[in-house]
């Protein structure tokens, strides 16, 4: 069971990881359109040489 | 847009790198394609650092350097895209930013969380209690929950906490107490057991709990917040604004918060009066509909008094404001509105409603299953234990998730059907109605007036008239134009103060306006007015020949008595309730078939008569638009306003409804009986989940799985039974636009 000595940590890390990851795309207002941004993806304006 | 200039300085605020920034509620966006074009477009101008288009609340946010484009041109450039777009008000905006709703996601993510890895490791201990853990490891995993669970439940709990002093200090007992002393027990009795090596910790219980909770409080905030957003664009569109007189007799359009008692305030022809106060100079007529009820202009000259809402006619008018003096209608309709919504206030929902009877229920349970067991002869931790997990057991899961569930569903639906509601409990105060009071102008009439007869094409004197009409923005010339078709406008109009317009055409004079202004006599109009009541009559006259009189009046919605039946088949009392005129107010129960109607009511008399119905214990619904509705619409048990009704009155009504039909009403009815059958149902499925599960818990065999797999099972017994109501009403949906379709073809593209 010595192996949960590092196991628990890591998984905990990840998760606070992805906690974080969260909490910042949240701050940087990510979920304010969720409307626009499925849209968006479809744009193709950002491709170089397109320039409509 | 107006001939005068906005101060748009008071829109913009600065931003960062020497840039400004400002918010503009847009009008028209109605897919990704629009998104795209606003943004390449703005992009366009000189100076544009950002512009974003949010499709989700319909509006944008441009940042630019200010020495090198202007806000006025970023609006003409929008307008020339084919947008109507209005920036917002600063002052208004100060909640701007959804503080609640991040804070409530934050608060989600981190119990979410801790709640998946708190599992992990009371997973790890429920199958080792069964087989083989040594101690050492079962505390070390207690202790790791633990350390997790204590900063989560300070963090992630504060929402319910703040909730339950609130109410515990004005000395009721909302669903947050049982909540907060249910999880606030587990922490610190799994603290205590975890400290003597036992085998059962409850921390996953308490987080878990919080989770569940959180995601209903989140919807509940996402459902409201939406539908402010929508609201807060509608007021940005409909121009709030004034254009105030400076001392120097410069003219600049400031928001209306801006505007002080003393100003002097200019209000251009066809437009709305923006405040209460004096005419100072000029002449024109009013549109009084929306504040009195009454289509009829009204004549005005200097030292007359002029309201909010109104809609001026074809004069210029110089208004000196008044509106802290207590005597003008505004204050008058405020003050009966705060009356109003006092009463209101009184109405518990339903949920606070079985809050109320449940926590003291839960706690007594809890209670007595401690003192029972003491009694008989257990000691008294196993004793709390016992105690703590029917609390938690019982703990409002499903109760917590019953409404908010229902109510973002069925929201979503009321917002399909052209709906929004600004209150949370307004559907459950819907499903009570079984009286309707309408008022008519506005609500069962279009808000604007439309020619009475219908004109032949080759009619040479009105399409003369109409092409006249087209240098007015007077309500009825515009109808005019409209019914006219007109497009090309006449050279040379002089316009005439109050009384219409005149021009030069082969040589004659040509004009149009008030019948006394072309000449036509009192007893002819008074004979016109006989056979169409109610209206509002336009003269044209070219040379010496007779003059042409037009019969214009606020037409019935299209769906108007279609509605009006189905109500009545369903049941409903209907009233209706006008400030207008005996005659038109006669003409149009009649058609509509409502024998019960009153005319020439004054915001106090429909609040009488409010107060009348309600005090036999009808529950009543109020329609209304108008300014002198506004105390009835917060009076009333539940109220709809139009979109196109007065700023106050959207305000006041619990739902406003989009679009130019009537039919918002029916759906807001059946919609809302839908929705409080679901919460009814779910309240059911959580007392019936409770009526199992506290037995089992009092007897002492609830393990922590099992409270753990009994609350997830009835939040999603609640929550697919919220679903269940949009399943059933896409069919309904479907069908009716079926209908729609094979009835009346035009009508196939509103939605």
């Amino acid at each position: 069971m010595d192996v949960l000595i590092f196991l628990i940590p890591i998984a905990l890390f990840l998760g606070a990881l992805g906690l974080t990851a969260f909490l910042w795309s949240l701050k940087s207002g990510q979920y304010d359109d969720l409307e626009g941004a499925k849209w968006r993806i479809l744009d193709d304006d950002d491709l170089p040489g397109n320039n409509r | 847009m107006t001939i005068h200039q906005r101060d748009w300085q008071a829109f913009v605020t600065p931003a960062k790198d020497g840039a400004v920034h400002m918010d503009l509620a847009v009008d028209g966006i109605t897919c990704a394609a629009c998104m795209g074009e606003i943004e390449r477009g703005l992009k366009r101008l000189p100076g544009i650092r950002s512009a974003r288009v949010n499709l989700t609340s319909q509006r944008l946010a441009v940042d630019w350097v200010e020495d090198q484009t202007g806000a006025e041109e970023i609006v003409r450039e929008l307008s020339k895209l084919g947008y109507t777009a209005h920036p917002f008000d600063p002052a208004s905006q100060k909640e701007r930013q959804d503080q609640t709703g991040k804070q409530l996601l934050r608060c989600l993510a981190v119990a979410g969380f801790a709640g998946m890895n708190i599992m992990l490791l009371s997973v790890s201990v429920w199958s080792g209690n069964a087989t083989d853990i040594t101690p050492e490891t079962r505390d070390f995993f207690h202790w790791l929950s633990a350390l997790i669970a204590l900063p989560t439940v300070a963090y992630a709990g504060r929402p319910f906490v703040r909730s339950a002093f609130g109410a515990l200090a004005a000395g009721r007992l909302n669903m947050d107490v049982p909540i907060v002393i249910g999880v606030f027990l587990a922490v610190a009795l799994s603290v205590v057991q975890t400290l003597q090596h036992h085998h059962h910790a409850y921390f996953e219980s308490a987080v878990m709990l919080l989770f569940f909770l959180l995601v209903g409080r989140y919807l509940d905030h996402n459902m409201r917040g939406r539908t402010r957003s929508f609201a807060e664009n509608i007021a940005a569109l409909k121009a709030e604004v004034a254009a105030r007189i400076g001392a120097d007799g410069s003219v600049r359009e400031v928001p209306l918060s801006k505007i002080n008692t003393g100003d002097l305030v200019m209000v251009a022809g066809g437009e709305r009066v923006p405040v209460d106060g004096v005419v100072e100079t000029g002449l024109s007529d009013i549109d009084q509909s929306l504040v009195t009820g009454e289509s009829v202009l009204v004549p005005v000259k200097p030292g007359q008094r002029v309201y909010a809402g109104t809609m001026n006619g074809s004069g210029a008018l110089h208004v000196r404001v008044e509106a802290a003096s207590g005597a003008t209608l505004l204050d008058e309709v405020n003050r009966l509105l705060e009356t109003a919504s006092q009463a209101k206030s009184a109405y518990v929902r339903i949920a606070d409603r079985a809050a109320r009877l449940y926590a003291p229920l839960v706690h007594g349970a809890a209670a007595l299953t401690f003192l029972g067991w003491l009694l008989a002869g257990m000691a008294w931790q196993p004793a709390l234990v016992i105690s703590i997990s029917v609390l938690i057991i019982t703990c409002p899961c499903a109760l917590g998730l019953a409404v908010p569930a229902v109510q973002v569903v069925a929201s979503g639906q009321l917002f399909r059907c052209g709906i929004l509601l600004n209150s949370g409990d307004a559907i459950e105060r819907f499903a009570d109605i079984d009286t309707i009071l309408f008022d008519k102008t506005g609500t069962l009439t279009q808000p604007e007036p439309e020619l009475f007869e219908k004109l032949d094409p080759e009619d040479k004197l009105v399409s003369l008239g109409g092409r006249l009409a087209l240098a007015s923005r007077h309500p009825l010339a515009t109808a005019l134009v409209k019914a006219s078709g007109a497009i090309v406008p006449l050279p040379h109009v002089e316009e005439i103060s109050g009384a219409g317009l005149r021009t030069l055409y082969e040589g004659e004079e040509l004009r149009l306006g008030s019948p006394s202004f072309c000449g036509v006599d009192e007893v002819e109009t008074e004979q016109a007015l006989n056979l169409v009541p109610g209206a509002s009559m336009l003269a044209i006259r070219h040379g010496n020949r007779p003059a042409r009189l037009l019969a214009f009046r606020q037409k019935l919605r299209s769906d108007a008595k279609e509605v009006i039946d189905a109500l009545r088949d369903q049941g409903y009392a209907i009233e209706i309730v006008s400030g207008d005129t005996k005659p038109a107010v006669a003409d149009c129960a009649r058609i509509l078939d409502v024998p019960a109607w009153r005319s020439g009511m004054k915001p106090a008399q429909k609040i009488a008569r409010l107060e009348e119905l309600q005090a036999k214990g009808r529950k009543v619904l109020m329609v209304g638009d108008g300014l002198n509705d506004a105390p009835a619409l917060a009076g009333a048990h539940v109220s709809l306003s139009p979109v196109s009704a007065v700023h106050l009155s959207q305000a006041a009504a619990d739902a406003v409804f989009l679009g130019d039909r009537l039919r918002p009403v029916v759906d807001a009815l059946r919609l809302s009986g839908k929705a409080r059958a679901a919460i009814e149902q779910n309240l059911w499925i959580s007392a019936l989940y409770n009526v199992v599960a506290v037995p089992i818990a009092v007897a002492g065999f609830v393990t922590p799985l099992m409270a753990a797999v009994a609350m997830s099972a009835s939040s999603l017994a609640v929550t697919a039974n919220a679903l269940k109501l949009k399943w059933g009403e896409r069919k309904q949906l479907s069908r009716y636009n079926e209908d729609a379709g094979s009835n009346n073809p035009a009508s196939g593209g509103d939605r």
